[in-house]
């Protein structure tokens, strides 16, 4: 019973965490860059929702579609002001960028509302689950019951728009060769920033979720869910949509079980090292692709 | 017939090494026209410049009486001019079928109009049909050459730009997509052809441009090039 709970919990982690990778690895498959101020805009969106919900006494949905759109908004312009002036430039330089604007939205954040954590509250405002199995019985917090099922509904949505919409044909064949999707009629730009547009709005629905299950929120929030889903992303296979899927649930199972049957302090340090042997053994990662294509 | 394409001395730097030197060319409607030329003279670069993936640094292209050479690659093709890159570049994590629908993309046509093209070009590309659902990396190089034609066909262009067609195919599959290139230039659509198989392309070109070190050097009717003792020597090995 104790296992299946955590199970569970695992799962919920990882949902959130497989939300967050799909961003970084969707804007990994088109741009070919590591977006490290991701995890910063899951910090914007938590903050978007709870003034919204806190101050301004929204009911959650809108706060949540309004935090959605904003970071939207707010990923739109990271690309367009950051990142989309250096097309063409090193890799190393549009990194750099990228961890300078996770710094920035991280200050800004730390300016606009200080650095006393805000107490969030959860956005889920429907009861407990008791789940009664062979005789034993768990208590599933709502929070996780809406985590997971978020979460597939929102894989199940962007699996199907990716493999069966003529736009998400446009962002695979632009993630495989730019060139030849220019050639299709295909406007690279305009692609890679409605990426970042998806990838942000998912990052405002991973945040409320993060939040509502851990409810502490500082401008540093976003920081290490956003380097976990990174790793997730690594994990499963960057650039690939399944492989972040995965990556995340697993990611999420590790940590909650490393936590409880070895110890909280070395779950992180579990989590990086089976991201390494992962690596060592598969260096495309779970799901990616293999190199070695027909030409 | 009038002018279809006019290239106007155009240039082209790749960094700091001028690729293309005032070539100027033009291939007009119906036609099949071949630059041809030996390995690094410049003929990747020239298509590459006319279909806007490279830009210009002078000279000018008209297409169809259109200035296109500041135009972006995508808007390009709207115009009715299609490119078959060198190399084929299907997208190989795609099907067959979604390579060719990849094609239509600018089209605004309704799906059946756009079913039915497909139709038409499984009719004139028999082997793809076979393979629709299959991914397009797992196909043979001649068949990924042929998806590559059919997905441009699938824009319904009035003109081909074709880039090394025959790299790498056994001769067998080469004539076979020389003969599809006749086909669908005898349905209208006008060719440019660029090609390293100099005595393939004469064959079905109308006029040829001989291309070297980025200068042409030659040009005129595709059967006099082709008895042309020069020609004869560089590019056709007798």
């Amino acid at each position: 019973m104790e296992l299946l709970s955590y199970l569970i919990n695992g799962i919920s982690l990882g949902s959130v965490y497989a939300i967050i990778a799909l961003g970084y690895t969707m804007v990994y498959g088109i741009a070919k860059m590591l977006n490290f101020a991701h995890g910063d805009v899951i910090m914007v969106g938590s903050y978007i929702v709870f003034i919204a919900v806190n101050q301004v006494g929204l009911p959650p949905v809108v706060a949540i579609l309004l935090s959605m759109a904003l970071c939207t908004v707010l990923g739109l312009a990271i690309e367009r002001f950051a990142y989309k002036p250096l097309r063409g430039a090193s890799s190393l330089a549009v990194l750099i960028t990228a961890i300078g604007v996770s710094y920035l939205l991280q200050n800004l954040a730390l300016l606009i509302w200080g650095s006393d954590p805000k107490n969030f509250t959860s956005v889920v405002d429907i009861p407990a689950l008791d789940l009664h199995l062979a005789g034993g019985k768990i208590v599933v917090s709502s929070e996780t019951v809406v985590t997971i099922v978020t979460a597939a509904i929102i894989m199940v949505a962007l699996s199907f728009f990716v493999n069966h919409t003529k736009l998400g044909h446009a962002m695979l064949a632009v993630s495989e060769d730019k060139g030849a999707a220019q050639l299709m009629g295909v406007n690279v730009n305009s692609t890679i920033a409605l990426t970042f547009a998806i990838g942000s709005a998912l990052a405002a629905v991973a945040g409320v979720l993060l939040c509502s299950a851990y409810p502490s929120l500082t401008p540093t929030t976003g920081a290490m869910p956003g380097i976990k889903a990174f790793t997730a992303a690594v994990f499963g296979g960057i650039g690939s949509i399944p492989g972040a899927m995965l990556g995340g649930v697993l990611l999420g199972i590790i940590e909650i079980m490393s936590k409880a049957y070895v110890s909280t302090q070395l779950a992180d340090a579990i989590v990086f090292a089976v991201l390494i042997v992962v690596l060592l053994v598969r260096p495309t990662g779970l799901l990616g692709k293999p190199m070695n294509e027909k030409v | 017939m009038g002018e279809m394409l006019r290239v106007q001395d155009i240039n082209v730097f790749y960094g700091s090494i001028h690729a293309i030197k005032d070539i100027s060319f033009h291939v007009d409607e119906g036609e099949i026209v071949t630059l041809i030329g030996a390995n690094g003279a410049g003929k990747t670069t020239t298509m590459h410049a006319i279909s806007g993936l490279l830009k210009l640094k002078g000279g000018e292209i008209d297409f169809m009486g259109q200035k296109i050479s500041q135009m972006e690659a995508h808007k390009i093709i709207r115009l009715g001019l299609a490119q078959v890159p060198e190399g084929r570049r299907v997208f190989s994590h795609l099907s067959v079928q979604e390579n060719l629908e990849m094609g239509a993309f600018t089209r605004k046509d309704s799906k059946d109009a756009i079913a039915d093209d497909l139709e038409m070009v499984f009719e004139r590309l028999p082997r793809l049909k076979e393979r629709r659902k299959q991914q397009a990396g797992t196909l043979s190089g001649g068949e990924q050459q042929m998806l590559a034609i059919g997905r441009a066909l699938m824009c319904k262009p009035k003109m081909l730009l074709l880039d090394e067609p025959s790299m790498g195919l056994s001769p067998l599959l080469v004539k076979e997509i020389f003969h599809i290139i006749r086909d669908v230039n005898r349905d209208g659509v006008t060719v440019l052809l660029v090609e390293q198989n100099a005595k393939m392309a004469l064959e079905i070109a109308d006029r040829a441009y001989v291309l070297e070190t980025g200068t042409i050097k030659m040009e005129g009717p595709a059967d006099e090039l082709a008895n042309n003792i020069e020609v004869r020597k560089a590019y056709l090995g007798c």
